[in-house]
């Protein structure tokens, strides 16, 4: 979405999804899964609304919905394209919509070539580095721009500005047709590029019926326009693919055509699996950004502050304050020490140079290069794709500190795991050091979560933790006062940054517990610049809204997309005015960012003239009399800038935007529904295979993505595809109980009760193919490792007709480990290691496998049973290299 | 008179006497103990307003003390997200939050065949100390261009998203003023 739209988060808000007239809930069993978010979609149906899911399970989302549409896992993007072409077809799109607010009528390069002229390739492809040079998929510059766009002369990228996709190089001065009938626009190009993903392309690729087909198309169209709206649920489903990314750019291409974004009742609803995962990118623990998505700096390419802002900073739209951004981040990490003399101390930032993801330094770990490990609330021994390469890292570290309320399976992966069950290794032979630490839950500590919907919400101490137990910010806080303190004598330059490093956090409580609030008030952000004001009681002043950042070293900032969280001294997360008390949009619960808005784009609610398109859908809008943007929502947009600004060349990057622009992150204000930058893997999405797929590609002679990351070594072979001894598609999925890998669902006697065991669900028709018996076991088998889970029987699980042949699914719940209450085999165990490129995702959603009656063998049989089933799947060839295939 | 008594106390003689609750639902079928009882909520010490910690829903919790204990844990009405709604696993995050929880340090040496115990303080200054020799290690100041790195490729870290924003803050912030840049957490997973 941040390619899309300029930011890489939820587009609006769980409650409006009540105000949608239709909702299609695809790569999510949001009943199960967000039960309590779901209550919305139900309000929308009782209000009227059409609810359809598209899922290859018939799940308690697809009881409620009218229309469960079986899809086969990893074919989504032929099912949206298909829907995409609908739309084109027919010329069903919102054309005021697309011609104003997106990208439809900007001319596209005449060097492009789409993969309907390079059969499943688009042009720039290098075989030899399996990446693209973007240069031919620029848009098309009515004049030369001075010196050469960036963007161009690269190897294609990933997107790192979650929250603003928009690579630099637009100068607002491209070819258009406003008429969209150019052949070389982008609306053209969209429509041939998805000419070819029919009904009876869709039904071939998906196993969807033509009529199921039209159905949806026809609920969608029906409520799509100036009257109504349509929005888009989607989870992990989707995120879980080697073309994940891909997947959530096609239903942004349809969102924006159909004119659904910005709106109340539209929209693309990103539902997120953890408390604050939305947070944990937002304020990253992730290798290639830094707080507010802005990126590492890259070795070679931002070799300083100088070159890392001219590399990055918008032309137009809210991230030409870049440099505001990150000299205020440099302020708060470095404090005094960061002047205009020392580039604010960027130098004393660590710099990337590849993907350093957490794939590669389990691959590190294997290698001997990475020693020492921090794994704090997660389980990847079962919670990650092929969890034996985890454990084989794991078991090869020096040291290895855990952080969780109990021995979860990556703390006791050294006397207890299928390795030691197998004999593949033996406890005395392991030499990591392990430190296990108890952690305090949220009930022990304060601090704030980020929520599906950019939501802020505080949830405060309610009794200390016992014993050893402590909240994760008092381990870092005291590992880094020990760190500091033991070097604080130190002369070598590398130990000046963590000298530097602002530290002084208040303490508090009986264990020194620093203040959450200061560390949130840091990350607000605040003017160095001392107010003798009395009402703020001196001192420094926070700010209130990212447009007060400087970038003159004169505001400190931790975080500038939450700058407001803290404005006017106040924890605005903690704001719980009571939902019945306000109006739907409850804008004094907690604290969305950015500025609070709830709904993204709002401005494209409004028409280009900026009054509401309806009545109906009436959200956010110009107020000639005051002046400004008003509504029920806080204005995404520049308050007071009427909606005929013309765009000012020379004024700030903000003004340069024209007031008809609703996406304010992007460089061109617009929705891209072609996106020549910011994708390593194509400015348009194609239907490619799964890695391991049972079924040839029926679009295009490319079989599976060409840029997907692989690792053919050992432990990670990787099922050939189209191939007998593999003939089955399975898929992961959660249970209502269980909560991810387990951790924080397996240890409770309520919940283990209510989901006890391990199991898979088959059809009939798989079941006696395969002579399964309901109840009894099964053993699964890919070329990682094989598990035995107890067979459900059920016609939730259809088969699909693809033409002449039927594909069969299986379904897994991989909540389960070995420790714990409930225990059974880890379905992640089966999945291979390969990764989207865009942002190193594992396709975890997807893989596929053989089935048998009867449970798993124990010790080294099982290592032999897989071995042999690989090789007899081979014929006996060595393993090869996947990319090839 | 006695007798009289007895039978009358008979819930099936209560509940055919007590048009108002003829099917038996309320106070006619309650036993002395049972009309004894009280809700955990209502003799809790304090109630603190909290968010459920599993998925990104983000429910609205009030956590009840009573005694420095967590005694119940509901819905929150006043969210306007959740109005007072949990599913299972929020319902069941009082267990979360007190049922079998470690709360010693573990430690497990080198090849070590067994868990032993360890002192937290000096837990804290092992990991101090093996984070400064693994950088020291494993430090890289230029690739082979020249160009500046001024990181360890020798730590990693994963975690993130069932922490506080706050927390991941700070780990971001140390991480990278030790140079140390694997640092990942579940949103890639």
């Amino acid at each position: 979405m941040g390619a899309s739209f300029g930011r890489g988060a939820a587009t609006g808000f769980q409650q409006d999804l009540a105000n949608a007239d239709c909702i299609v809930i695809e790569g999510s069993n949001m009943a199960e899964c967000h039960p309590v978010g779901f209550q919305w979609v139900m309000e929308a149906k009782a209000r009227g609304a059409t609810v359809i899911h598209i899922d290859p399970r018939f799940t308690r989302t697809s009881a409620v919905a009218d229309q469960h549409v079986p899809i086969r896992s990893g074919s989504d993007i032929a099912f949206l394209g298909g829907l995409i072409n609908y739309v084109l077809q027919g010329g069903h799109d919102f054309r005021e919509y697309v011609v104003a607010y997106t990208n439809a009528s900007v001319l596209v390069s005449d060097d492009f070539q789409d993969t309907e002229d390079l059969d499943g390739l688009f042009s720039g492809y290098d075989p030899d580095k399996r990446s693209y040079d973007t240069k031919t998929w620029q848009l098309a510059h009515r004049r030369p721009p001075a010196g050469s766009p960036a963007g161009a002369e690269k190897a294609s990228a990933g997107y790192q500005h979650g929250s603003g996709g928009a690579s630099p190089g637009f100068d607002g001065d491209y070819e258009m047709d406003p008429t969209l009938e150019d052949p070389r626009c982008v609306y053209q190009v969209l429509k041939r590029h998805f000419a070819r993903y029919t009904p009876e392309m869709v039904e071939r690729t998906c196993g969807i019926p033509e009529d199921q087909f039209r159905k949806v198309a026809e609920a969608l169209v029906a409520n799509s326009g100036p009257e109504r709206t349509s929005a888009f649920v989607y989870s992990v489903g989707w995120t879980h693919h080697t073309v994940g990314v891909q997947y959530i750019r096609t239903a942004s291409i349809l969102q924006l055509l159909l004119g659904n974004m910005g709106r109340p009742g539209g929209g693309i609803m990103a539902l997120r699996g953890h408390a604050s995962i939305q947070g944990s990118t937002d304020i990253p623990t992730l290798y290639n950004l830094l707080p507010g998505y802005l990126t590492m700096p890259t070795a070679g390419r931002d070799n300083n502050l100088r070159a890392y802002i001219d590399d990055q900073i918008g032309q137009a739209g809210f991230w030409g304050h870049l440099d505001a951004y990150i000299v205020s981040l440099l302020k708060a990490y470095w404090g005094d020490a960061a002047t205009p003399e020392n580039d604010f101390g960027f130098d004393w930032l660590p710099a990337v140079n590849g993907d350093h993801s957490t794939y590669q330094s389990v691959l590190g770990m294997i290698d001997g290069t990475v020693k020492g490990y921090f794994i704090v609330g997660e389980n990847p021994a079962t919670g990650t794709a092929n969890g034996k390469l985890q454990r084989m890292g794991l078991a090869n570290l020096d040291w290895l500190v855990v952080r969780d309320f109990n021995e979860i399976e990556s703390a006791a992966f050294w006397h207890d795991s299928p390795e030691i069950e197998s004999g593949e290794l033996r406890t005395e032979d392991i030499g990591t050091e392990v430190f296990l630490m108890p952690a305090a839950a949220h009930t022990e500590k304060d601090g704030s979560f980020t929520n599906t919907q950019r939501l802020l919400q505080w949830h405060n101490k309610a009794v200390e933790p016992e014993g050893d137990t402590r909240s994760d910010l008092w381990f870092y806080f005291h590992l880094g006062r020990i760190i500091r303190d033991k070097l604080a004598a130190s002369t070598d330059p590398r130990d000046i940054p963590v000298r530097n490093v602002t530290w002084d956090y208040p303490t508090e409580g009986q264990w020194d517990d620093p203040s959450a609030e200061a560390v949130l008030r840091e990350i607000n952000g605040f003017s160095l610049i001392d107010d003798p004001d009395s009402s703020h009681g001196g001192g420094k002043v926070p700010v209130s809204s990212y447009t007060e950042l400087k970038a003159d070293g004169s505001t400190s900032s931790g975080c500038w997309i939450y700058a407001g969280v803290y404005a006017d001294g106040v924890n605005q997360a903690n704001r719980r005015k009571p939902g019945s008390e306000q109006s739907w949009v409850a804008p004094e619960w907690g604290w969305a960012w950015p500025s609070n808005r709830r709904i993204l784009y709002n401005r494209a609610s409004a028409r280009p003239d900026g009054t509401p398109w309806s009545e109906r859908k009436k959200y956010v809008w110009w107020d000639e009399d005051a002046g400004k943007w008003t509504g029920l929502d806080v204005p995404d947009f520049v308050a007071t800038m009427r909606p005929d600004h013309p765009g000012d060349p020379d004024g700030p990057p903000e003004q340069r935007l024209p007031g008809t622009a609703p996406f304010i992150m992007q460089q061109d204000g617009l929705g891209w529904l072609y996106a020549p930058n910011g994708l390593t893997d194509g400015p348009l999405p194609t239907h490619y295979e799964p890695h391991e797929s049972p079924v040839a590609n029926p679009l295009y002679g490319v079989q599976s993505s060409p840029l997907r990351q692989v690792f053919d070594r050992k432990w990670n072979w990787s099922n050939p595809p189209v191939n007998a001894g593999y003939p089955y598609v399975f898929c992961t999925y959660r249970l209502t109980e269980h909560h991810t890998a387990g951790g924080m669902s397996r240890g409770l006697p309520y919940l283990s009760e209510l989901q006890p065991e391990f199991f898979c669900e088959v059809s009939p028709e798989l079941a006696a193919e395969r002579n399964l018996v309901h109840g009894e076991y099964a053993t699964i088998i890919t070329a990682r490792s094989a598990i035995e889970a107890r067979v459900m029987v059920t016609d939730r699980v259809t088969p699909l007709r693809l033409g002449d042949r039927t594909v069969h699914q299986i379904g897994l719940p991989y909540h389960w480990g070995w420790r714990g209450l409930a225990t059974g085999d880890a379905a992640n165990d089966l999945l291979p290691g390969v990764l989207d490129s865009n942002v190193h995702i594992p396709e975890q959603k997807v893989a596929s496998c053989d089935i048998m009656p009867g449970r798993r063998p124990r010790g080294p049989a099982l290592v032999k049973l897989v071995e042999d089933h690989y090789s007899k799947a081979m014929d006996g060839h060595p393993p090869a290299h996947s990319t090839d295939w | 008179m006695k007798m009289r008594k007895l039978i009358a106390s008979w819930p099936a003689v209560r509940q055919a006497t007590n048009l108002a609750d003829w099917r038996g639902m309320g106070r006619t079928v309650q036993s002395e103990r049972s009309a004894s009882l009280e809700p955990r909520t209502d003799t809790a010490d304090s109630v603190v307003r909290s968010i459920c910690p599993y998925c990104a829903v983000g429910c609205g919790q009030r956590v009840f003390v009573k005694g420095g204990k967590v005694t119940q844990i509901e819905g929150d009405p006043a969210s306007p997200i959740s109005r007072g709604r949990l599913c299972p696993k929020g319902s069941a995050s009082k267990q979360l939050v007190t049922h079998g929880r470690l709360s010693k340090v573990r430690y497990r040496r080198p090849h070590g065949t067994e868990w032993e115990d360890l002192d937290l303080d000096t837990a804290m200054d092992m990991i101090a100390d093996r984070v400064i020799k693994t950088r020291a290690e494993t430090w890289q100041d230029v690739d082979e261009n020249g160009d500046r790195l001024s990181r360890t490729m020798g730590i990693a870290s994963l975690g993130g998203a069932t922490l506080d924003n706050e927390e991941n803050y700070l780990m971001k912030k140390l991480y990278t003023a030790l140079g140390a840049i694997q640092i990942e957490n579940q949103a890639r997973i």
